[in-house]
């Protein structure tokens, strides 16, 4: 196995802060704004998106050597097509009132750039454990940056967190009589903000860091 | 409601009101990445419009004759292999597969087309084609279509529906693409702060715009119950003249 390029270990980090598929990479936002309206719809997404991905990466990894330079990237799009029906099923089966909800974005993991993106960075240069550990960093850093947007998100417009599932609320009810819920936050304008937002403190806290790093040296 | 009109509300709703970008967020990646210059982004709309088109002419076709559950092409076919005239075909779990490879096609086929017949096209929208296939707006518009055929559909689309759609979510896009792109263009001689130079002051200004948008919900429906409207009869109406006159004086 040929293992030039970064250890399993470095991608493996690698996809949770320094390339952040959402805030660094800025990869796969139509997911990322179109489900974070609740907490549950951010959660279900991430995980149908680990799946995906981490199956995907296995597979491309164990065929990469059949792989034809042309070719490669309809065998990607035609991998995870399958995965994706996959997942698309397990979800009607299980989880039927949660796929109801996200409709047509479970299908649409298939186009999503991310997956793609890592068969073609990592998975097809790379062995079946460094694809893996990279998978499965990358579907943690999505799924953290879903879980910020979402929680900002449904925090400010219903009140809660994990309302549906674990009927969190962190607004009390008894709220003073000027705070009322954001509506906006729930309605398209406000995943647009949040998100726009989020990543404009994502840059701030970088640029401080680097600040203070250079300060010290 | 008549043809025309029914054909007018859903052009409306599905360019300004379910904008592609701004209601449903599919195409966010071109939209905040190919948004620099207006002449790019209205090459990449343009490319998007014209393959989002075919592909959801092809989409239907398939749909309807062979994935659909009871398909009458795949049923024919399965039934003359089984000699069992009760059965019924069901292909629907392919059906991402199949829109994947579709999608894939037409766009490899528009590209070699347009490259042999209209060089001075190429060169204005050739770059982005590829860049396409994986254009989520695409994917989105067969997976509407295939929801509105079969049996199961509470409001079934023809050809023409289907067709109008999917030039229509283009034109949305496009729409989308053009005015972000105006407005980058003027950003530029902004004084934006430095954390959110860049994609955070894109998805800013997307969010304002989304909320533009959504100052046109209603006009749908109001449009739909404007056209719809019987003129009042001749003599009602010299009433109403009358009456309001007499109570002017």
């Amino acid at each position: 196995m040929s293992n030039d390029g970064p250890t399993p270990l470095e991608r493996f980090i690698n996809g949770i802060i320094p390339e952040n598929p959402v805030y660094r990479q800025i990869l796969g936002i139509c997911p990322t704004l179109a489900v974070t309206n609740s907490m549950e719809g951010a959660m279900t997404m991430a995980g149908a998106v680990a799946f995906v991905l981490i199956c995907s990466n296995i597979l491309i990894s164990l065929i990469r050597g059949l792989l034809k330079p042309h070719l490669r990237i309809l065998v990607f799009t035609l991998t995870i097509a399958a995965f994706v029906t996959i997942a698309d099923r397990l979800l009607a089966a299980f989880m039927y009132d949660m796929s109801k909800q996200l409709g047509p974005y479970i299908p649409l993991i298939i186009v999503n750039c991310i997956i793609i993106a890592r068969c073609e960075i990592c998975a097809s240069k790379q062995g079946v454990f460094a694809a893996f550990s990279d998978a499965v960093g990358q579907a943690l850093g999505f799924t953290l940056g879903l879980a910020t947007i979402a929680s900002v998100r449904e925090i400010l417009g219903f009140g809660t967190w994990f309302g549906k599932w674990l009927g969190w609320r962190v607004i009390p009810v008894t709220a003073p009589e000027h705070w009322s819920t954001w509506v906006i936050m729930i309605l398209p304008p406000g995943a647009f903000l949040t998100l726009g937002l989020l990543m404009g403190v994502m840059n701030w806290i970088e640029a401080r860091r680097a600040q203070t790093k250079k300060a010290t040296a | 409601m008549n043809y025309i009109a029914s054909l007018l509300v859903l052009a409306i709703t599905t360019a300004l009101i379910n904008n592609m970008v701004f209601h449903f967020f599919v195409g966010n990646c071109p939209f905040i990445g190919v948004s620099r210059k207006v002449d790019m982004a209205f090459g990449m709309g343009a490319a998007v419009t014209f393959v989002t088109t075919i592909a959801a002419v092809l989409s239907w076709i398939t749909t309807y004759y062979i994935m659909s559950p009871g398909a009458p092409l795949a049923t024919w076919i399965y039934r003359a292999l089984t000699h069992d005239p009760s059965k019924v075909s069901d292909l629907s779990i392919l059906s991402y597969i199949v829109y994947i490879f579709l999608i894939a096609w037409a766009v490899q086929l528009v590209e070699m087309y347009i490259r042999k017949f209209f060089p001075a096209l190429y060169k204005a929208f050739g770059v982005f084609l590829p860049l396409i296939t994986t254009n989520c707006v695409i994917l989105f518009v067969c997976l509407e279509i295939m929801k509105h055929i079969g049996q199961g559909a509470s409001d079934p689309w023809g050809l023409d529906k289907a067709l109008v759609y999917a030039f229509f979510a283009g034109a949305g896009f496009l729409i989308a693409i053009v005015i972000m792109a105006g407005i980058r263009e003027e950003l530029d001689h902004c004084d934006v702060p430095k954390s959110l130079r860049g994609p955070g002051i894109t998805l800013i200004v997307a969010g304002i715009l989304s909320l533009a948008f959504m100052g046109l919900t209603g006009v749908d429906s109001n449009l739909a119950k404007m056209i719809n409207r019987k003129p009042p009869p001749v003599e009602e109406t010299a009433q109403a003249v009358t009456a309001a006159t007499t109570a002017m004086k």
